[in-house]
């Protein structure tokens, strides 16, 4: 990326740029600061996906093969470890800061027509939290037996019964950094939406990806404080004699997990949000069609992310809780479908009657809508209380929220990856690359996930390194369909090199985007300017 | 060795649920058909849009698009119908999570408590029989007897059929969940806490379930194993057992003498 902007010419010729070491190290321009997130988030993707790999490699035959300890015997706290690993590093280190902190640093400023973020310096160091806080991650497999506690670390496995030494306090303080990153990065967006939008454009003209932005910061600032209270809490009972969540002291381990899943589920819609942005653009751009129903879809997003507050408890059905407690957070679950039906049918209306050019960002954007609706169906079913107690823990909640966010929120990563690669970098990707890189991830994830709603209705529990034989055959097919999308992951690798090195250099409106889609990123050459906007544009 | 054939457990290739052996699973069996058949039509009518919208509208086929952005009626469809069809679906679906939640008049009690990595068990009103439950490793699994990989325990429990059997569940160290899927049951185990679950087995046979909340190492190394027989046959075995409890298949060894 350096060396495709310093190459790059515009019109702009008082545009100075910094040495290397102050641009991307003391960086205050969200366009930088936005391509270290990217950066990051691949980076984190591939540690990450290395994971994957390992947990489906041993998941391919039963019986345990790879996961050992030094003298060779099934090792299940390793085992536990890289599960943990897996799912704390994709979602707080590949899809947030891909999503927000990339694309939502890049082009949220862009689109409202915005010269930077209205705190550039708190921008930096929202960026240079993670980076701590992912080694201090990475750091905890190290020391002791590592974290084996899965992502949600409830307790008393988390407390210093299950797990003394250091290593889940480590856990801990980079859960704390990585959210006290997304808490000032979500503080900034939303100064920024609210006071840096050009002249004209009021709320409802904003583009979507930006409600999109400023509905997840919203839930940011609601809801990452909750678990940095939770994790404190559960750092004190470890380290401070407290006994906020044990028995013994009076406490209760289900206080933990409330906590946890009032944070942890508005998590999965700041997931998902600035991905229902990102789909909406390119679905508008390819089709050559304005959005259909713009303020339908600003206000299912809303709706959604309030909603998202009040159904935690749809994650505890088995916990113990009260049978009419179940039924209300059955029924406020459910409502979801309604406003997540809206976006579905919105996005297939915007199509309806269009042009639609099918270029990669495009395929990933049809995937994401199917994708999506096949994992917010299976999400119906479990939101029932009484059936979610034949799935909760099982492979089938595996499939579910891979569907969603494997191949939903990661869906909509590549797709405004390949979208937006030519206004970042000047230079675009060759298409046909896409396009395998599309095919293959396709039907890799799904040989990887679907065979894996068969295996939760059967019955196998998740977090497990070895299962009975009688699961052996899907879990065959699925490791499989890893394999795949392991490939297609290498080669998505190679695919942005090339594009950065040897990529076709393009100009501003590259897409060709039609008055009807076109947000303000596009009136800017490809790479923007490093100062953009020096004349405010005007909105009608 | 007269032993009940497995009556339920994970089949190669298996695409559903587990055959129901209590009214709960079974009721929870049909909920699932129900609620599969609308999700699949869902799915299938959005895939069938979509490739339609692929045929029809790709740039070849039709070059100029059209330039509506609006249209309320649809809107009101497409916001009414979806809560219309989660209507239909929570009707069944409240009855289903009512009727599975607590049996009204228990006629015996089973204590289940769980131990990093084992289950350990108590029967309250059968003079205090108690053990506990381990399973049977890798290199002593005999395949004559039966046992099953990572599913057969040392110990199973016994239960009789046709009993509105409670079941409580505790746990003593860190979070369990005690499963047994053809029973449709699933209740965390949690310290401090004990949360209840009912199930009138309708077969005898032997049943499986595995840990289901993450507990550690030997999280997927505690299963537990019911054997199910009929009441006149529990009756005898709480009397083998009343000294001390005696496994299933050392009582009918010793009947068989």
């Amino acid at each position: 990326m350096n060396a495709a902007t310093k190459d790059s010419h515009h019109d702009d010729h008082h545009d100075h740029k910094p040495g290397f070491f102050t641009r991307w190290f003391m960086s205050t321009n969200h366009k930088d600061i936005g391509t270290l997130y990217i950066i990051f988030s691949i980076i984190a993707a591939l540690i990450g996906g290395f994971f994957s790999m390992v947990m489906r490699a041993e998941l391919q035959d039963p019986g345990m093969q790879f996961v050992l300890d030094e003298a060779g015997n099934p090792d299940g706290q390793l085992w536990n470890v890289i599960i943990t690993a897996h799912g704390l590093i994709m979602v707080f280190f590949v899809v947030m800061p891909g999503l927000i902190g990339g694309f939502g640093n890049w082009f949220l400023p862009l689109m409202i027509g915005a010269p930077d973020m209205a705190f550039p310096r708190l921008n930096n160091i929202s960026f240079w939290l993670l980076v701590p806080a992912f080694l201090m991650l990475i750091g905890s497999a190290f020391v002791g037996i590592g974290a084996g506690t899965g992502w949600t670390v409830y307790p008393p496995l988390s407390a210093t019964l299950g797990h003394p030494g250091m290593s889940v306090d480590m856990a801990i303080f980079a859960l704390h950094l990585a959210g006290a990153s997304s808490i000032l990065g979500a503080a900034n967006f939303i100064t920024t939406v609210f006071n840096m939008r050009a002249p004209g454009m009021t709320l409802h003209k904003m583009p979507l990806f930006v409600w999109a932005m400023l509905i997840t910061s919203f839930l940011l600032v609601l809801a990452v404080p909750v678990l940095g209270g939770a994790i404190t809490m559960l750092l004190t009972d470890r380290n401070f004699g407290s006994s906020f969540f044990s028995p013994e002291g009076g406490g209760d381990p289900l206080l933990y997990q409330h906590l946890f899943w009032f944070f942890g589920h508005p998590e999965v819609y700041i997931m998902i949000l600035p991905a229902f942005g990102i789909i909406s653009h390119v679905v508008s751009t390819f089709s050559k069609k304005p959005i259909f129903g713009y303020l339908g879809m600003a206000y299912a997003m809303v709706s959604i992310g309030f909603v998202g507050f009040v159904v935690w408890a749809h994650h505890m059905y088995t916990t113990g809780l009260d049978v009419d407690t179940r039924a209300y957070f059955t029924a406020a679950t459910m409502i979801i479908a309604v406003p997540t039906g809206i976006k579905i049918f919105s996005w297939i209306a915007t199509m309806w009657g269009g042009s639609i050019e099918f270029k990669t960002p495009m395929l990933f954007a049809v995937g994401f809508i199917f994708l999506f609706t096949l994992g917010g169906v299976t999400g119906v079913v479990l939101s029932n209380g009484g059936m979610d107690v034949a799935l909760h823990d099982t492979y089938y909640v595996v499939a579910h929220f891979h569907y969603v966010l494997s191949l939903g929120a990661v869906f909509a990563l590549f797709c405004g990856f390949y979208y937006w690669i030519g206004k970042m970098s000047g230079r675009q990707y060759p298409e046909w690359m896409g396009q395998l890189h599309f095919w293959m991830t396709f039907i890799g994830v799904n040989m990887l996930f679907f065979p894996q709603h068969f295996l939760g209705l059967a019955g196998m529990p998740r977090r497990y390194p070895d299962y009975p034989d009688a699961f052996a055959f899907w879990n065959e097919i699925s490791s499989y369909g890893a394999y795949l999308s392991g490939a297609a992951t290498v080669f998505f690798i190679f695919i942005a090199f090339y594009t950065l090195f040897f990529g076709r250099r393009v100009d501003g409106n590259y897409w060709n985007v039609q008055p009807q889609s076109m947000t303000l990123e596009w009136t800017l050459s490809s790479p923007p300017p490093f100062h953009q906007f020096e004349i405010q544009p005007k909105v009608e | 060795m007269p032993f009940y054939a497995l009556a339920s457990e994970p089949m190669p290739k298996q695409l559903g649920l587990q055959p129901a052996a209590t009214p709960v699973m079974a009721q929870l069996t049909d909920f699932h058909n129900f609620i599969l058949v609308i999700i699949t039509a869902i799915t299938l009518f959005v895939l069938a849009l979509l490739i339609f919208i692929v045929i029809r509208f790709n740039a070849k086929a039709n070059p100029e698009p059209q330039k509506f952005s609006h249209n309320t009626l649809i809107e009101v469809i497409w916001t009414v119908i979806p809560i219309v069809i989660l209507i239909v679906i929570a009707i069944p679906s409240f009855k289903l999570l009512y009727y599975m939640d607590r049996t009204a008049d228990p006629e015996m009690t089973l204590n289940v408590t769980g131990y990093q990595w084992y289950w350990g068990y108590e029967y309250p009103d059968h003079h205090g029989i108690s053990f506990n439950s381990y399973m049977i490793p890798d290199d002593e699994i005999d395949a004559s007897k039966g046992q099953k990989r990572l599913l057969s325990v040392d110990s199973p429990v016994v239960l009789p059929v046709d009993t509105n059997i409670q079941i409580i569940v505790t746990a003593a160290d860190v979070l369990h969940s005690y499963a047994v899927p053809a029973f449709g049951i699933k209740t965390d185990a949690v310290p401090g806490r004990i949360n209840e679950t009912w199930v009138n087995i309708e077969k005898p046979g032997r049943y499986f379930g595995q840990c289901s909340e993450l507990c550690g190492k030997g999280h997927a190394f505690m299963p537990t194993e019911v054997i199910a027989v009929p009441k006149e046959e529990f009756a005898a075995w709480v009397e083998a057992s009343k000294d001390g409890y005696v496994t299933y298949e050392d009582f009918k060894n010793a009947q068989t003498k």
